[in-house]
Protein backbone atom coordinates (compact mmCIF):
# COMPACT_ATOMS: atom_id res chain seq x y z
CA UNK A 1 0.00 0.00 0.00
CA UNK A 2 2.45 2.75 1.28
CA UNK A 3 4.74 1.75 -2.46
CA UNK A 4 1.46 2.55 -4.22
CA UNK A 5 0.61 5.53 -2.66
CA UNK A 6 4.89 6.65 -3.22
CA UNK A 7 4.68 5.52 -6.84
CA UNK A 8 1.58 7.85 -7.51
CA UNK A 9 2.64 10.54 -5.40
CA UNK A 10 6.04 10.45 -7.28
CA UNK A 11 4.68 9.71 -10.94
CA UNK A 12 2.52 13.03 -10.03
CA UNK A 13 5.23 14.86 -9.43
CA UNK A 14 7.77 13.59 -11.94
CA UNK A 15 4.77 14.62 -14.13
CA UNK A 16 3.78 17.77 -13.40
CA UNK A 17 8.00 18.31 -13.54
CA UNK A 18 7.67 17.28 -17.50
CA UNK A 19 4.83 19.89 -17.94
CA UNK A 20 6.80 22.40 -16.65
CA UNK A 21 9.79 21.65 -18.32
CA UNK A 22 7.80 21.38 -21.41
CA UNK A 23 6.63 25.12 -20.72
CA UNK A 24 10.18 26.28 -20.13
CA UNK A 25 11.06 25.33 -23.33
CA UNK A 26 8.00 26.38 -25.33
CA UNK A 27 8.50 30.09 -23.48
CA UNK A 28 12.25 30.07 -24.67
CA UNK A 29 11.50 29.59 -28.08
CA UNK A 30 8.39 31.46 -28.29
CA UNK A 31 8.99 34.48 -26.31
CA UNK A 32 10.20 37.66 -28.28
CA UNK A 33 13.25 39.28 -26.52
CA UNK A 34 16.18 37.80 -24.40
CA UNK A 35 14.49 38.45 -21.06
CA UNK A 36 11.40 37.33 -21.21
CA UNK A 37 12.71 33.77 -23.14
CA UNK A 38 15.19 33.88 -20.03
CA UNK A 39 12.89 34.53 -17.41
CA UNK A 40 10.74 31.32 -19.51
CA UNK A 41 13.29 29.36 -19.26
CA UNK A 42 14.06 29.77 -15.37
CA UNK A 43 10.68 27.67 -14.91
CA UNK A 44 12.90 24.67 -16.12
CA UNK A 45 15.83 25.30 -13.38
CA UNK A 46 13.21 25.96 -10.62
CA UNK A 47 10.16 24.29 -10.82
CA UNK A 48 11.13 21.59 -13.67
CA UNK A 49 14.28 20.36 -11.68
CA UNK A 50 12.22 20.53 -8.00
CA UNK A 51 9.29 18.52 -8.91
CA UNK A 52 11.31 15.82 -11.28
CA UNK A 53 14.42 15.13 -8.59
CA UNK A 54 12.22 14.96 -6.13
CA UNK A 55 9.81 12.53 -7.75
CA UNK A 56 13.11 10.28 -8.44
CA UNK A 57 13.70 10.98 -4.81
CA UNK A 58 10.82 9.32 -3.85
CA UNK A 59 11.40 6.53 -6.42
CA UNK A 60 14.97 5.99 -4.74
CA UNK A 61 13.91 6.24 -1.34
CA UNK A 62 15.98 5.93 2.18
CA UNK A 63 19.31 5.23 0.29
CA UNK A 64 23.06 6.89 -1.00
CA UNK A 65 20.64 7.78 -3.85
CA UNK A 66 18.50 9.84 -2.18
CA UNK A 67 21.42 11.82 -0.55
CA UNK A 68 23.16 12.16 -4.18
CA UNK A 69 19.79 13.90 -5.40
CA UNK A 70 19.14 15.98 -2.42
CA UNK A 71 22.93 17.71 -3.32
CA UNK A 72 22.38 17.92 -6.86
CA UNK A 73 19.00 19.69 -5.55
CA UNK A 74 20.34 22.33 -3.64
CA UNK A 75 23.24 22.54 -6.13
CA UNK A 76 21.16 23.96 -8.68
CA UNK A 77 18.88 26.35 -6.49
CA UNK A 78 21.83 27.79 -5.47
CA UNK A 79 23.95 27.95 -9.46
CA UNK A 80 20.88 28.74 -11.75
CA UNK A 81 19.81 31.55 -10.69
CA UNK A 82 23.09 32.90 -10.10
CA UNK A 83 24.14 31.36 -13.87
CA UNK A 84 20.32 33.90 -14.66
CA UNK A 85 21.90 37.14 -12.92
CA UNK A 86 25.46 36.25 -15.28
CA UNK A 87 23.34 35.92 -17.98
CA UNK A 88 21.47 39.28 -17.42
CA UNK A 89 24.06 41.28 -16.03
CA UNK A 90 25.97 40.45 -19.62
CA UNK A 91 23.40 41.33 -21.71
CA UNK A 92 22.58 44.49 -20.22
CA UNK A 93 26.52 45.38 -20.11
CA UNK A 94 26.09 44.48 -23.98
CA UNK A 95 23.54 47.03 -24.57
CA UNK A 96 20.17 44.78 -24.87
CA UNK A 97 17.86 47.01 -22.88
CA UNK A 98 14.84 45.14 -20.90
CA UNK A 99 12.40 46.72 -22.69
CA UNK A 100 8.94 44.09 -23.20
CA UNK A 101 7.28 46.42 -25.78
CA UNK A 102 10.84 45.06 -28.06
CA UNK A 103 9.87 42.22 -31.03
CA UNK A 104 13.39 41.28 -31.10
CA UNK A 105 16.26 41.85 -29.48
CA UNK A 106 18.35 44.96 -30.55
CA UNK A 107 21.50 46.41 -29.16
CA UNK A 108 20.16 50.20 -28.27
CA UNK A 109 23.37 51.78 -26.71
CA UNK A 110 24.12 55.41 -28.66
CA UNK B 1 14.28 2.01 -23.87
CA UNK B 2 17.99 2.27 -24.22
CA UNK B 3 17.53 2.58 -28.12
CA UNK B 4 14.92 5.17 -27.92
CA UNK B 5 17.10 7.15 -26.03
CA UNK B 6 19.98 6.17 -27.76
CA UNK B 7 18.28 7.51 -31.15
CA UNK B 8 16.44 10.37 -29.34
CA UNK B 9 19.87 11.64 -28.35
CA UNK B 10 21.77 10.56 -31.69
CA UNK B 11 19.57 13.23 -33.34
CA UNK B 12 20.01 15.54 -31.42
CA UNK B 13 23.61 15.46 -31.49
CA UNK B 14 22.98 15.03 -35.55
CA UNK B 15 21.17 18.63 -35.16
CA UNK B 16 23.52 20.16 -33.30
CA UNK B 17 26.62 19.14 -35.10
CA UNK B 18 24.64 20.57 -38.45
CA UNK B 19 24.08 24.16 -36.24
CA UNK B 20 27.91 24.15 -35.25
CA UNK B 21 28.50 23.66 -39.22
CA UNK B 22 26.08 26.30 -39.86
CA UNK B 23 26.72 28.95 -37.56
CA UNK B 24 28.93 31.85 -38.91
CA UNK B 25 29.13 32.85 -35.54
CA UNK B 26 32.22 31.45 -33.24
CA UNK B 27 30.54 32.07 -29.88
CA UNK B 28 26.93 30.34 -30.92
CA UNK B 29 29.55 26.93 -32.19
CA UNK B 30 31.01 27.19 -28.74
CA UNK B 31 28.34 26.81 -26.97
CA UNK B 32 27.19 24.22 -29.55
CA UNK B 33 30.03 22.60 -29.10
CA UNK B 34 29.55 22.50 -25.42
CA UNK B 35 25.67 21.07 -25.98
CA UNK B 36 27.57 18.53 -28.26
CA UNK B 37 29.84 17.33 -25.26
CA UNK B 38 26.83 16.65 -22.47
CA UNK B 39 25.00 14.99 -25.82
CA UNK B 40 27.72 12.56 -26.15
CA UNK B 41 28.43 12.76 -22.12
CA UNK B 42 24.81 11.58 -21.72
CA UNK B 43 25.14 9.07 -25.07
CA UNK B 44 27.84 7.11 -23.19
CA UNK B 45 26.30 6.97 -19.79
CA UNK B 46 23.20 5.10 -21.07
CA UNK B 47 25.43 3.08 -22.73
CA UNK B 48 26.83 2.25 -18.93
CA UNK B 49 30.36 3.60 -19.85
CA UNK B 50 30.02 6.34 -16.83
CA UNK B 51 33.74 6.74 -16.64
CA UNK B 52 34.31 7.92 -20.45
CA UNK B 53 30.71 10.20 -19.47
CA UNK B 54 32.13 11.76 -16.78
CA UNK B 55 35.46 12.45 -19.06
CA UNK B 56 33.59 13.54 -21.57
CA UNK B 57 31.19 16.00 -19.48
CA UNK B 58 34.27 17.65 -17.49
CA UNK B 59 36.78 17.95 -20.24
CA UNK B 60 34.45 18.47 -22.91
CA UNK B 61 31.41 20.65 -21.82
CA UNK B 62 33.65 22.33 -19.42
CA UNK B 63 37.23 22.51 -19.94
CA UNK B 64 36.99 23.28 -23.83
CA UNK B 65 34.58 25.30 -23.33
CA UNK B 66 36.52 27.85 -21.48
CA UNK B 67 39.72 27.33 -23.30
CA UNK B 68 37.32 27.98 -26.70
CA UNK B 69 36.61 31.36 -25.01
CA UNK B 70 39.69 32.24 -23.99
CA UNK B 71 40.96 31.59 -27.49
CA UNK B 72 37.89 33.67 -28.85
CA UNK B 73 38.63 36.69 -27.14
CA UNK B 74 42.00 36.60 -28.69
CA UNK B 75 40.59 36.71 -32.37
CA UNK B 76 37.20 37.33 -33.55
CA UNK B 77 33.90 35.74 -33.14
CA UNK B 78 33.24 36.29 -36.69
CA UNK B 79 34.27 33.31 -38.79
CA UNK B 80 36.29 33.95 -42.10
CA UNK B 81 34.35 33.19 -45.26
CA UNK B 82 35.75 31.15 -47.23
CA UNK B 83 34.55 29.76 -49.80
CA UNK B 84 37.55 28.55 -52.72
CA UNK B 85 37.25 25.11 -52.04
CA UNK B 86 34.05 24.57 -50.90
CA UNK B 87 33.32 21.91 -53.59
CA UNK B 88 36.01 19.72 -52.81
CA UNK B 89 35.58 19.96 -49.05
CA UNK B 90 32.36 18.60 -49.85
CA UNK B 91 33.10 15.97 -51.88
CA UNK B 92 35.75 14.67 -49.71
CA UNK B 93 33.69 14.40 -47.06
CA UNK B 94 30.80 13.24 -48.97
CA UNK B 95 32.88 10.35 -49.69
CA UNK B 96 34.13 9.73 -46.76
CA UNK B 97 30.81 9.15 -44.98
CA UNK B 98 29.67 7.11 -47.81
CA UNK B 99 32.83 4.94 -46.82
CA UNK B 100 31.65 5.00 -43.11
CA UNK B 101 28.14 3.86 -43.69
CA UNK B 102 29.42 0.92 -46.17
CA UNK B 103 31.22 -0.08 -43.16
CA UNK B 104 28.56 -0.08 -40.41
CA UNK B 105 26.65 -2.55 -42.44
CA UNK B 106 29.43 -4.72 -41.55
CA UNK B 107 29.06 -4.00 -37.55
CA UNK B 108 27.22 -6.32 -35.48
CA UNK B 109 24.12 -5.61 -33.97
CA UNK B 110 23.60 -3.02 -31.17
CA UNK B 111 24.41 -4.82 -27.83
CA UNK B 112 25.13 -8.32 -29.70
CA UNK B 113 27.65 -9.99 -26.99
CA UNK B 114 28.63 -12.50 -29.49
CA UNK B 115 30.62 -9.20 -31.25
CA UNK B 116 34.45 -9.17 -31.29
CA UNK B 117 35.01 -6.84 -29.02
CA UNK B 118 33.05 -8.80 -26.48
CA UNK B 119 35.15 -11.79 -27.12
CA UNK B 120 38.15 -10.57 -27.55
CA UNK B 121 40.45 -9.48 -24.81
CA UNK B 122 37.00 -8.35 -22.56
CA UNK B 123 36.76 -11.25 -20.81
CA UNK B 124 39.85 -11.99 -19.46
CA UNK B 125 39.71 -8.22 -18.03
CA UNK B 126 36.76 -9.02 -16.41
CA UNK B 127 37.47 -12.72 -15.06
CA UNK B 128 40.70 -11.50 -13.62
CA UNK B 129 40.55 -8.53 -12.58
CA UNK B 130 39.29 -9.61 -9.25
CA UNK B 131 42.11 -12.34 -9.10
CA UNK B 132 44.79 -9.92 -9.97
CA UNK B 133 44.17 -6.07 -9.16
CA UNK B 134 40.93 -7.08 -6.60
CA UNK B 135 39.45 -3.65 -7.14
CA UNK B 136 35.16 -2.99 -8.25
CA UNK B 137 36.12 -0.67 -10.78
CA UNK B 138 36.95 -2.87 -13.55
CA UNK B 139 37.87 0.23 -16.02
CA UNK B 140 40.41 1.60 -13.50
CA UNK B 141 41.91 -1.48 -13.69
CA UNK B 142 42.33 -2.00 -17.45
CA UNK B 143 43.28 1.77 -18.00
CA UNK B 144 45.97 2.12 -14.52
CA UNK B 145 47.25 -1.64 -14.85
CA UNK B 146 46.69 -3.86 -17.24
CA UNK B 147 46.95 -1.15 -19.84
CA UNK B 148 49.04 1.05 -18.33
CA UNK B 149 51.44 1.86 -21.60
CA UNK B 150 48.91 2.88 -23.11
CA UNK B 151 47.50 5.75 -20.10
CA UNK B 152 51.45 6.53 -19.28
CA UNK B 153 50.96 7.48 -23.69
CA UNK B 154 47.56 9.73 -22.74
CA UNK B 155 49.71 11.35 -20.41
CA UNK B 156 52.77 11.83 -21.99
CA UNK B 157 50.29 13.50 -24.39
CA UNK B 158 48.54 15.82 -22.38
CA UNK B 159 52.00 16.79 -20.69
CA UNK B 160 53.06 17.38 -24.81
CA UNK B 161 50.26 19.58 -25.50
CA UNK B 162 50.37 21.80 -22.46
CA UNK B 163 54.43 22.11 -23.05
CA UNK B 164 53.43 23.03 -26.85
CA UNK B 165 50.90 25.52 -25.97
CA UNK B 166 52.64 26.95 -23.57
CA UNK B 167 55.62 27.16 -25.97
CA UNK B 168 53.18 29.39 -28.64
CA UNK B 169 51.09 31.49 -25.87
CA UNK B 170 52.95 32.01 -23.35
CA UNK B 171 54.25 35.87 -22.20
CA UNK B 172 56.77 36.00 -20.05
CA UNK B 173 55.97 38.62 -16.87
CA UNK B 174 58.33 41.67 -16.54
CA UNK B 175 58.47 41.13 -20.81
CA UNK B 176 57.05 43.94 -23.01
CA UNK B 177 53.55 43.20 -22.01
CA UNK B 178 53.92 44.12 -18.58
CA UNK B 179 51.49 46.29 -17.25
CA UNK B 180 51.92 48.47 -13.88
CA UNK B 181 48.84 46.77 -11.33
CA UNK B 182 47.12 50.19 -11.88
CA UNK B 183 46.39 49.81 -15.41
CA UNK B 184 44.64 46.83 -15.61
CA UNK B 185 41.73 46.58 -17.64
CA UNK B 186 38.20 44.94 -16.07
CA UNK B 187 39.23 41.57 -18.24
CA UNK B 188 42.17 41.33 -15.38
CA UNK B 189 40.22 41.42 -12.40
CA UNK B 190 37.53 38.96 -13.05
CA UNK B 191 33.90 39.71 -11.39
CA UNK B 192 35.16 41.23 -8.36
CA UNK B 193 32.61 43.83 -9.03
CA UNK B 194 29.46 41.50 -8.83
CA UNK B 195 28.44 40.09 -5.48
CA UNK B 196 26.02 37.44 -6.47
CA UNK B 197 28.61 35.27 -8.55
CA UNK B 198 31.52 35.97 -6.32
CA UNK B 199 29.68 35.17 -3.15
CA UNK B 200 28.31 31.80 -4.85
CA UNK B 201 31.42 30.97 -6.77
CA UNK B 202 33.73 31.33 -3.67
CA UNK B 203 30.89 29.22 -1.79
CA UNK B 204 31.59 26.36 -4.56
CA UNK B 205 35.04 26.36 -5.53
CA UNK B 206 35.93 24.14 -1.96
CA UNK B 207 33.23 21.87 -3.00
CA UNK B 208 34.24 21.47 -6.54
CA UNK B 209 37.71 20.59 -5.25
CA UNK B 210 36.48 18.03 -2.71
CA UNK B 211 34.28 16.74 -4.82
CA UNK B 212 37.55 16.41 -7.71
CA UNK B 213 39.66 14.43 -4.63
CA UNK B 214 36.56 12.31 -3.99
CA UNK B 215 36.10 11.55 -7.81
CA UNK B 216 40.24 11.24 -7.82
CA UNK B 217 41.12 8.27 -5.07
CA UNK B 218 37.23 7.20 -5.22
CA UNK B 219 38.70 5.68 -9.31
CA UNK B 220 38.92 2.34 -8.03
CA UNK B 221 35.72 2.04 -6.80
CA UNK B 222 33.21 3.81 -9.01
CA UNK B 223 33.04 5.91 -12.06
CA UNK B 224 36.36 8.18 -11.79
CA UNK B 225 40.16 8.73 -11.67
CA UNK B 226 43.04 11.29 -12.22
CA UNK B 227 41.38 12.48 -15.69
CA UNK B 228 38.35 13.56 -14.73
CA UNK B 229 39.91 14.75 -11.02
CA UNK B 230 42.20 16.95 -13.24
CA UNK B 231 39.97 18.31 -15.46
CA UNK B 232 37.55 19.16 -11.73
CA UNK B 233 40.06 20.54 -9.91
CA UNK B 234 41.45 22.88 -12.58
CA UNK B 235 38.14 23.83 -12.95
CA UNK B 236 37.62 24.62 -9.63
CA UNK B 237 40.70 27.07 -10.06
CA UNK B 238 38.76 28.49 -13.10
CA UNK B 239 36.27 29.46 -11.61
CA UNK B 240 38.04 31.33 -9.03
CA UNK B 241 39.88 32.97 -11.69
CA UNK B 242 36.54 34.11 -13.30
CA UNK B 243 35.11 35.53 -10.22
CA UNK B 244 38.28 36.92 -8.12
CA UNK B 245 40.75 37.54 -11.36
CA UNK B 246 43.60 35.83 -12.58
CA UNK B 247 46.32 37.72 -10.58
CA UNK B 248 44.56 36.38 -7.32
CA UNK B 249 44.87 33.05 -8.24
CA UNK B 250 48.80 33.10 -9.74
CA UNK B 251 49.09 34.08 -6.42
CA UNK B 252 47.89 31.24 -4.71
CA UNK B 253 48.66 28.57 -7.03
CA UNK B 254 51.69 30.07 -8.48
CA UNK B 255 52.71 29.24 -12.19
CA UNK B 256 56.02 27.26 -10.95
CA UNK B 257 53.53 24.95 -9.29
CA UNK B 258 52.44 24.10 -12.10
CA UNK B 259 54.83 23.46 -13.87
CA UNK B 260 55.91 21.53 -11.28
CA UNK B 261 52.68 19.71 -11.44
CA UNK B 262 53.29 19.23 -15.05
CA UNK B 263 56.33 17.21 -14.98
CA UNK B 264 55.96 16.09 -11.26
CA UNK B 265 52.85 13.76 -12.60
CA UNK B 266 54.63 12.55 -15.94
CA UNK B 267 57.26 11.94 -13.84
CA UNK B 268 55.50 10.00 -10.75
CA UNK B 269 54.01 7.77 -13.63
CA UNK B 270 57.41 6.98 -15.00
CA UNK B 271 59.22 6.48 -12.39
CA UNK B 272 56.28 3.91 -11.11
CA UNK B 273 57.30 2.16 -13.95
CA UNK B 274 60.53 2.80 -13.05
CA UNK B 275 60.40 1.46 -10.05
CA UNK B 276 58.95 -1.74 -11.33
CA UNK B 277 61.93 -2.61 -12.99
CA UNK B 278 64.23 -1.87 -9.93
CA UNK B 279 62.17 -4.15 -7.75
CA UNK B 280 62.70 -6.87 -9.97
CA UNK B 281 60.09 -6.83 -12.75
CA UNK B 282 59.05 -5.50 -15.25
CA UNK B 283 58.20 -1.79 -16.66
CA UNK B 284 54.86 -0.90 -15.13
CA UNK B 285 54.13 -4.17 -12.92
CA UNK B 286 52.95 -2.85 -9.63
CA UNK B 287 52.70 -6.47 -8.34
CA UNK B 288 56.00 -6.25 -6.73
CA UNK B 289 55.55 -2.68 -5.36
CA UNK B 290 53.55 -4.13 -1.91
CA UNK B 291 53.93 -6.94 0.52
CA UNK B 292 51.85 -8.87 -1.82
CA UNK B 293 51.21 -8.62 -5.55
CA UNK B 294 47.32 -7.13 -5.26
CA UNK B 295 48.57 -4.56 -2.08
CA UNK B 296 51.18 -3.77 -4.73
CA UNK B 297 48.62 -3.40 -7.95
CA UNK B 298 46.29 -1.49 -5.58
CA UNK B 299 49.55 1.12 -4.68
CA UNK B 300 50.52 1.29 -8.05
CA UNK B 301 47.00 2.17 -9.29
CA UNK B 302 46.96 4.76 -6.60
CA UNK B 303 50.43 6.57 -7.39
CA UNK B 304 49.77 6.30 -11.45
CA UNK B 305 46.45 8.11 -11.06
CA UNK B 306 47.62 10.49 -8.93
CA UNK B 307 50.47 11.17 -11.39
CA UNK B 308 47.56 11.45 -14.34
CA UNK B 309 45.60 13.73 -11.44
CA UNK B 310 48.41 16.18 -11.34
CA UNK B 311 49.60 16.26 -15.06
CA UNK B 312 46.41 16.63 -16.38
CA UNK B 313 45.63 19.88 -13.64
CA UNK B 314 48.97 21.40 -13.97
CA UNK B 315 48.24 21.25 -18.14
CA UNK B 316 45.20 22.50 -17.94
CA UNK B 317 45.36 25.37 -15.74
CA UNK B 318 48.57 26.28 -17.54
CA UNK B 319 46.70 26.99 -21.02
CA UNK B 320 44.27 28.35 -19.10
CA UNK B 321 46.62 30.96 -17.37
CA UNK B 322 48.34 30.95 -20.73
CA UNK B 323 45.52 32.42 -22.89
CA UNK B 324 44.00 34.86 -19.64
CA UNK B 325 47.25 35.88 -19.92
CA UNK B 326 47.43 36.87 -23.90
CA UNK B 327 44.18 38.38 -23.34
CA UNK B 328 45.42 41.23 -21.19
CA UNK B 329 48.31 41.76 -22.67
Amino acid sequence: MMDLILDVVSWALLSAGGVFVLIGGIGALRMPNLYTRMHAASVTDTMGAVLVLTGVMLQAGLSLATIKLAAILLFLLVTSPTASYALASAALLAGIKPDAGHAADEATDS
Amino acid sequence: MTIVFGIFLLTLLVITALGIVHTRNLFVAVMLLGIFSLLIALNFFILDAADVALTEAAVGAGISTVLFLGALALTSERERLGTRHRWLSLAVVASATLVVLYATFDKPRFGDPNAPVHQHVAPWYLEKTPEYVDIPNVVTAVLGSFRGYDTLGEVFVVFTAGIGVLFLLSSRRGGANHRPPGERDASGIGLREHVIPRVVGRLLVPFILLFGLYVQFHGEYGPGGGFQAGALIAAAFILYALIEGEDRTLAAVPQRWLNALMVGGALLYGGVGLAGIVLGSNFLDYSVLGADPVAGQHLGIILIEAGVGMTVTGTLLSIFHAFAARDRA
